[in-house]
């Protein structure tokens, strides 16, 4: 998909610029562009690290698996047809988990993995099932607890408070998950009849 | 209201630390295991970060995106969101990586405790990319037919653009 949106954005820089009149500041921004990617990375690392670190210590000191027996209520709601012992609930807690707790680099593979045991109870191979649809819904929206780049790029700007946004960043994935999975529900019941 | 949001990180911190301890495990040399792998993905970002930053930043020094900010902004202003976190808004689905970039601008150019950089600073942790998502997860599993995925997920990263701003407005005075 990249593959096509990259050159679209630079195609249509291209294009709009003539009519601007902005060429010049186009070429020029592609290469600051390019070393703002390097400069955010060398900003990013140190709150990455901390963090991941942390996650770690949360993953092995039992805290992951407290939260996944808390989820359960909430998969069973979401996931009514797929049986609570399966090996695909299992990965849905768990890349549920690490979403909450902002683990990105585990939530993608667990994420995957219960994609293909979801396929396997899937009848229709070519064509999402029900459960797909609101597992990929609930990916696509945060329901991180610790938005911890976001910390971290509100320090690095300067905040007096980088944290003090946590509160309204709740409230709002709240709503936005509510919302898709509602919307995922009425879809999917529209199309059962 | 202020001190509980900024309270929730140091607490957090706590629970962590005191579960890990009380399981003996070795905290500090499971913090710098996990630090690594952490240091590896943000080296892993930096190449796609490039390729990425330097076409959208093309794309801004262009003058599309206040091209299509600018047919936005009618119902923007109906809605009580603030025009300079718009750029966010539009990109934020697409990708996740641009839209960090739009992000570190608002914080630079607006001010990160301003009603904008508040805004954008909310909707960049509530909202997901959502066409990077699905193209992984249905890829991944050969999925053709994604049916309602997408438009369930889309209207759930406007209810997040709209609520921010409402959210914000609640929380802060303007």
């Amino acid at each position: 998909m990249m593959n096509y949106i990259w050159p679209a954005i630079m195609i249509i820089s291209v294009v709009v610029s003539f009519f601007t009149g902005k060429f010049e500041a186009v070429s020029v921004a592609a290469i600051e562009g390019a070393g703002d990617g390097v400069k955010l990375c060398l900003e990013l690392c140190g709150v990455m690290c901390f963090w991941t670190g942390i996650m770690e210590i949360a993953e092995k000191g039992g805290i992951v698996k407290r939260i996944s027996k808390l989820l359960s209520p909430l998969t069973r709601l979401l996931f009514p047809k797929i049986p609570q012992n399966s090996r695909a609930m299992s990965a849905i807690v768990m890349n549920m988990t690490a979403n909450i707790l902002g683990m990105a680099n585990a939530a993608t593979p667990l994420g995957l993995k219960a994609m293909q045991e979801l396929k396997e109870l899937n009848k229709n191979k070519d064509s999402a099932s029900d459960e797909m649809c609101m597992f990929v819904v609930i990916n696509t929206a945060s329901i991180q607890l610790i938005p911890a780049t976001l910390i971290a790029l509100r320090a690095a700007a300067g905040s007096a408070a980088p944290t003090e946004i946590i509160l309204p960043v709740w409230i709002t994935s709240a709503a936005s998950v509510l919302v898709g999975v509602t919307a995922a529900k009425i879809f999917q019941k529209r199309k059962a009849l | 209201m202020k001190t509980i949001s900024a309270m929730a990180i140091p607490v957090i911190l706590l629970v962590i630390l005191a579960a890990a301890l009380f399981k003996n495990i070795p905290v500090y040399d499971t913090f710098l295991g996990g630090a690594k792998k952490g240091l590896k993905t943000t080296v892993g970002i930096i190449v796609p970060l490039v390729g990425l930053l330097s076409a959208v930043s093309m794309f801004r020094a262009s003058g599309a995106l206040e091209l299509i900010c600018h047919g936005l902004s009618p119902l923007t202003k109906i809605l009580g969101f603030p025009p300079e976190a718009l750029p966010l808004a539009v990109l934020r689905p697409v990708s996740g990586s641009a839209s960090l970039a739009v992000l570190r601008d608002i914080l630079n150019n607006h001010g990160a405790d301003s009603f904008a950089g508040r805004v954008a600073s909310v909707i960049s942790g509530s909202t997901e990319t959502t066409l990077y998502t699905l193209t992984v997860y249905y890829g991944a599993v050969g999925i053709k037919n994604a049916r309602h995925t997408l438009k369930s997920a889309l209207l759930a990263d406007f209810t997040g653009f709209a609520i921010a701003a409402v959210a914000v407005g609640l929380f802060f005075s303007r």
